[in-house]
């Protein structure tokens, strides 16, 4: 585009003339109060990185950034931002959206030998809302709400529509400040082929205040963050209570990112890191907008001695906290903190093992479960769900939310639940059977996990035939069926006492929290890929070729039939045999036949 | 002999049936069932649209206050005079302007209002004796020793429809010299051929256009109006900005009065981080950093990835950038072509919006204050945003003579004959757009014999033709208000026909495709049925002949 800077003495001389006119609105009391003492900033930013190695030997990293906004974002007329993304906030206002969730996720968190999650993201995208009780037609703002996020996240959540949405009855609660927990307000859907990368990462990054240029956002580089086992990056939309007694509601946004460095590929071998290692940058500064800026690094250690591990610098000060049953020691780095930056002007945390330590502890979480389809041929198979419940004496309950698409027909009655060898009868089932092109199957039941128990969930399934431009462009790939999403209140094995949530790092504060027995958890299991039966698809020009012939010969004989004409044959002078046997007889003598 | 002539007309009959109905049934049946569903357009009516005639009526009426005319002609009052003028500007497209002005002597009340004391109130007093019609003008003539006017002054434009002058006083005829001058200020007030050859800059050659014709943004129905502080430099300001006040105080009354144009929308931002594409250069003389008028057009590129585009809205939006240099940039002035420096430090970009460089005086260079807290003088900003707003609107002054003293147009921002002059620019500009939108759509579904063409979209098209030509009635009759509204209408249901998604099923369906379905299907069930038409065909020709040989 050619910009062609405009004549400024005319914006000069109008601008006088506007000069005057407004002089005169401030002499009279310019409405609102110009230039009064502004009142408390009212909306904060906190910025944390939690790093934490994992029992396999790899390290997680997980940012989280906290914008919180005290305004009424559903009040008509509230459009200046700070903050506060503005196309977030123009999204919520328009589509009166109660709550957003939208993840993108490469790779798949290997609970078994990574550990529970803090926040675990299904392969793909994964995206749910609530909206406001007032929304009429819920499914037409679901549609539209997913058109623009697919426009702002660059993903392609337009994909979303009625074949992979469904309503949950129970799996997903608000996590914020609801008073209506009518679940026909909420929609939920999984793309689990969406492929995660660097276009989805810009808008993400973008929409946070520093952007990339300052505090902890700087080590967000893209070709480190996908060169992982594991990346996923989400958003997070709710309102929260303004103060402690509730009265009003702010808005928080929770922008995370979690990564797993695989340490023995980019150590050579090694289990030391630093953060230059795993993002090719150090910290410098925290991002000058926000009121808190931390690193936390998690430096427990199961067994008694200590001294397993060595962080430089040395940490300011040590928090501890209990998080997910488990008492935890984090290493805390303020980079508010002026002390911090005092010996060097960079940051680059450091971990060391101070001994080789060859057997990994690798202690499986009490809750974990895996995932897959069996069955040969193209007709029928069978989805089994395995759910390992590893605590050594208390059962709990488990919710789990299946999500198939309609091509594969569940066969409900096939539904077989088993614990040690018997019988598990679900207490709770709901169960929405697909319509063809319409709409997925919902199953959700909620299990009892006795203690120390692996329950098995066996359905079987019939692949339909698609139409064939229903197939996407690489159908012998396979179809992807999502998910199956388990939440469930875990119990701990240690007992936790009741802390002061908004303190303790990262994502303890956006679950609620029952009481100090027990904590939330939702896991998500392997996507799968079914093989469809799948066509040739120059198949449809072969059938109207083939259904042509055919046509055409039977009514070419028909034809042939009506048409000619029928009339008795003279008798002729005879074939060319009877000539030649004329011709020998002459020449015999003998009289012709 | 008999039997066998009988079994071959037999035969000859079943062929002719095969043939009858191949033709009867099969061909209507194939026919239809594979034609694509075209509703009927108005064709006519779309082209007729093509070739626009435009006619602009401004009824213009002169009141004459008490011994502002001789005493003979004063009787010749009441009278009415109509005036035309057209101006081609191609093949396709006239202007013909006409006034129809009528001229009265003041009533009463009238006159009573024009002998106040000051001529604001005068304005004020008139407003209420006047019927509010959008496009209609009144001149009031005064005497030529009325104290009304200040010395110097010959006309007065006020806020409203209306504007007062003192009757020339010459040896000839006093009437022609008094609609001369109202000819002058009707222009003014409403448009000239000039702002209306603005309007359809699509139509006409660009060499024939100034290059201010493209600085206000395309007629629209709605538009966004972001407004966005960047600060680059965070840790050395904290900037603060009372945007909603501001906004409230100075932009939206003005927006208010423009409500009768498009629906606007406002909202701002504060951006962080975002630096202008160019480096400033360093002045020593100044000890100040300047930007030149030839880098300004890079610096927007950058800041624009920044500034996001609304998510909810499709229409177009306005940018107004609030920059606060950096520290070490700063202080930053704007220097135009001529190397002096921009008064306003702001420019403006022809339909983008504006931007202003805000530089924040630093005290000292004492370290331990920063971030310095910055707020910001919004008075000084909202000023020159709304010149640039006025300006992307194209509200721009016609350039008068001397005497000519206009009224400032109060806490709104925009004067009645402001707006009217924008409407009739805005109708005008709408219905050439219907003009292009309908034909280039007809054009499309010519060219293309594939498109599926619904009844919905038939009828918005319909609605769309119907529409303008009330506008192009309404507007030769001089009614503003109605022929604005329907040439909105028009647009938005031109618009609707054009982008509706069901134009664009089966666009691609090639010809060579369609045979090769065809054929294996067709050409077994032609050819005999033509092989034995040609067949009793010679056989009759062969009959006809043999009857004349045997004779």
């Amino acid at each position: 585009p050619h910009w062609v800077s405009g004549p400024e003495a005319e914006v000069q001389r109008m601008a006088w003339a506007v000069a005057a006119v407004l002089g005169l609105l401030l002499l009279l009391g310019s409405p609102g109060g110009c230039g009064g003492s502004p009142g408390p900033p009212r909306d904060s930013l906190r910025e944390e990185l939690l790093l934490s190695p994992l029992p396999s030997g790899d390290i997680a990293a997980t940012f989280q950034f906290r914008a919180r906004w005290d305004s009424e974002l559903h009040r008509e007329g509230v459009s200046h931002y700070r903050l506060f993304p503005k196309a977030l906030g123009q999204l919520i206002s328009k589509y009166l959206v109660r709550e957003l969730h939208l993840s993108l996720t490469q790779g798949f968190w290997r609970t078994r030998t990574w550990g529970q999650p803090y926040l675990q993201a299904p392969a793909g995208a994964e995206l749910w809302v609530w909206f406001q009780d007032s929304v009429t037609d819920v499914d037409k703002a679901w549609k539209e709400l997913s058109n623009i996020l697919s426009g702002i996240f660059c993903a392609s959540l337009n994909f979303i529509d009625s074949t992979n949405t469904v309503t949950p009855t129970a799996s997903f609660k608000p996590l914020g400040l609801a008073n209506v927990t009518d679940h026909h307000l909420l929609r939920y859907a999984v793309l689990p082929r969406e492929i995660v990368c660097t276009e989805n990462l810009t808008p993400w990054k973008k929409l946070l205040p520093c952007s990339s240029k300052a505090g902890l956002a700087v080590l967000l580089k893209a070709e480190r963050l996908f060169h992982t086992s594991y990346h996923s990056q989400a958003v997070h939309i709710r309102p929260i209570c303004r103060d402690a007694s509730c009265l009003s509601v702010s808005w928080e946004l929770r922008q995370t990112l979690t990564v797993v460095f695989d340490t023995f590929s980019i150590g050579q071998g090694k289990r030391d890191w630093s953060l230059f290692k795993m993002f090719s940058r150090t910290v410098t500064e925290a991002c000058p907008l926000a009121s808190e800026s931390k690193i936390y690094v998690d430096i427990s250690s199961k067994t008694q001695e200590n001294e397993l591990l060595e962080v430089t610098p040395p940490p300011l000060s040590v928090h501890e906290a209990s998080v997910q049953g488990d008492r935890r020691t984090y290493a805390v780095y303020d980079l508010l903190s002026p002390l911090l930056f005092n010996v060097s002007r960079s940051l680059n945390v450091q971990l060391k093992w101070k001994r080789p330590q060859d057997s990994l502890d690798l202690s499986t979480p009490v809750l974990h479960a895996q995932r897959y389809v069996s069955g040969y041929g193209l007709q029928t198979g069978e989805i089994s769900t395995l759910i390992y419940n590893t605590h050594p004496y208390r059962a709990f309950p488990v919710i789990l939310l299946e999500t198939v698409p309609w091509y594969l027909r569940l066969y409900v009655h096939t539904l077989v639940i088993t614990t040690k060898g018997k019988e598990n009868k679900p207490s709770y089932i709901h169960y929405q059977p697909a319509q063809d092109r319409r709409r997925p199957h919902l199953l959700e039941m909620l299990i009892q996990l006795p203690a120390n128990s692996v329950t098995k969930i066996t359905i079987q399934f019939e692949r339909a035939l698609l139409k064939w431009t229903e197939y996407t462009p690489d159908p012998n790939h396979g179809f992807y069926v999502s998910p199956s999403v388990l939440s469930a209140l875990v119990p701990s094995v240690l007992a936790m006492k009741a802390e002061d949530a908004e303190k303790s790092p990262l994502f303890t504060s956006l679950f609620p929290s029952a009481d100090g027995s027990s904590y939330f958890v939702r896991l998500y299991t392997e996507p799968l890929l079914v093989n469809l039966p799948t066509p040739d698809f120059s198949m449809p020009y072969n059938v109207i070729c083939l259904t042509c012939t055919v046509v055409a010969v039977c009514y070419g004989s028909f034809y042939n039939l009506l048409t000619r004409t029928f009339h008795v044959e003279e008798p002729s002078r005879g074939g060319l045999a009877k000539r030649l046997a004329n011709i020998i007889r002459k020449v015999r003598g003998v009289p012709p036949l | 002999m008999a039997a066998d002539e009988a079994e071959k007309a037999r035969g000859k009959r079943a062929a002719l049936a095969f043939a009858a109905v191949a033709l009867v049934l099969g061909l209507p049946l194939w026919w239809k069932t594979t034609e694509t569903y075209r509703a009927s357009l108005p064709y006519a009516g779309i082209s007729a649209l093509g070739s626009l005639r435009f006619q602009l009526t401004v009824p213009v009426s002169v009141v004459f206050a008490k011994g502002a005319l001789p005493g003979a002609q004063q009787r010749r009052l009441p009278f009415a005079d109509t005036q035309e003028k057209e101006s081609l500007l191609n093949p396709k497209t006239s202007i013909t302007s006409r006034y129809e002005t009528t001229y009265r002597s003041a009533t009463v009340t009238e006159q009573a209002a024009l002998a106040t004391a000051a001529v604001q109130e005068a304005d004020a007093a008139l407003l209420l004796l006047q019927e509010d019609s959008l496009g209609a003008l009144t001149v009031y003539v005064i005497p030529e020793i009325s104290p009304l006017l200040p010395q110097g002054v010959g006309v007065y434009v006020g806020k409203h429809r209306s504007a007062v002058m003192r009757c020339p006083q010459g040896p000839g005829d006093v009437l022609a010299a008094v609609s001369a001058r109202v000819q002058q200020i009707v222009q003014a007030m409403s448009f000239t051929t000039d702002s209306i050859t603005a309007a359809l800059s699509d139509r006409v050659p660009m060499d024939q256009l100034g290059t201010d014709t493209r600085r206000p943004f395309k007629s629209s129905l709605g538009y966004e109006i972001t407004f966005s502080l960047l600060n680059p430099d965070p840790k050395s300001h904290d900037v603060h900005w009372d945007i909603e006040a501001a906004v409230s105080g100075y932009v939206q009354p003005f927006l208010d009065k423009l409500g009768l144009v498009a629906n606007f929308s406002v909202d701002s931002q504060i951006l962080y981080y975002a630096v202008l594409g160019v480096s400033p250069r360093f002045d020593k003389a100044s000890s100040s950093f300047i930007l030149s008028a030839l880098s300004l057009p890079h610096v927007i590129n950058p800041v624009e990835a920044r500034l996001g585009s609304s998510a909810t809205s499709l229409y177009p939006v306005l940018n107004f950038l609030l920059y606060v240099p950096e520290r070490v940039h700063s202080p930053l002035y704007i220097q135009d072509k001529d190397g002096a420096a921009v008064g306003t430090n702001a420019f403006h970009s022809p339909r983008w919006g504006g931007i202003m460089v805000y530089n924040v005086d630093h005290p000292a260079p004492d370290k331990a204050l920063l971030p310095l807290r910055v707020d910001v003088d919004m008075v000084r900003v909202m000023e020159v945003f709304l010149a640039q707003l006025r300006l992307l609107f194209g509200i721009s002054q016609v350039p008068l003579p001397e005497e000519f003293l206009l009224e400032s147009p109060g806490n709104k921002g925009l004067t009645d004959w402001e707006l009217d002059r924008l409407l009739w620019t805005r109708t005008v500009e709408n219905i050439a757009t219907v003009s292009t939108t309908l034909t280039s759509l007809a054009q499309l579904l010519d060219k293309i014999g594939n498109i599926v063409i619904k009844d919905d979209v038939a009828s918005e098209v319909y609605h769309a033709v119907a529409s303008a030509q009330t506008a192009m009635l309404e507007l030769a009759s001089g009614h503003l208000g109605s022929a604005f509204q329907a040439s909105k209408e028009a647009v938005i249901s031109s618009e609707r026909a054009f982008f509706d998604p069901s134009l664009l099923h089966l666009l691609y369906f090639p010809d060579d495709q369609k045979f090769a379905i065809y054929i294996p299907l067709f050409l077994p069930m032609a050819v005999p049925i033509l092989l034995s038409l040609v067949k009793i065909l010679r056989e009759a020709k062969q009959s006809k002949k043999e009857p004349t040989k045997t004779d």
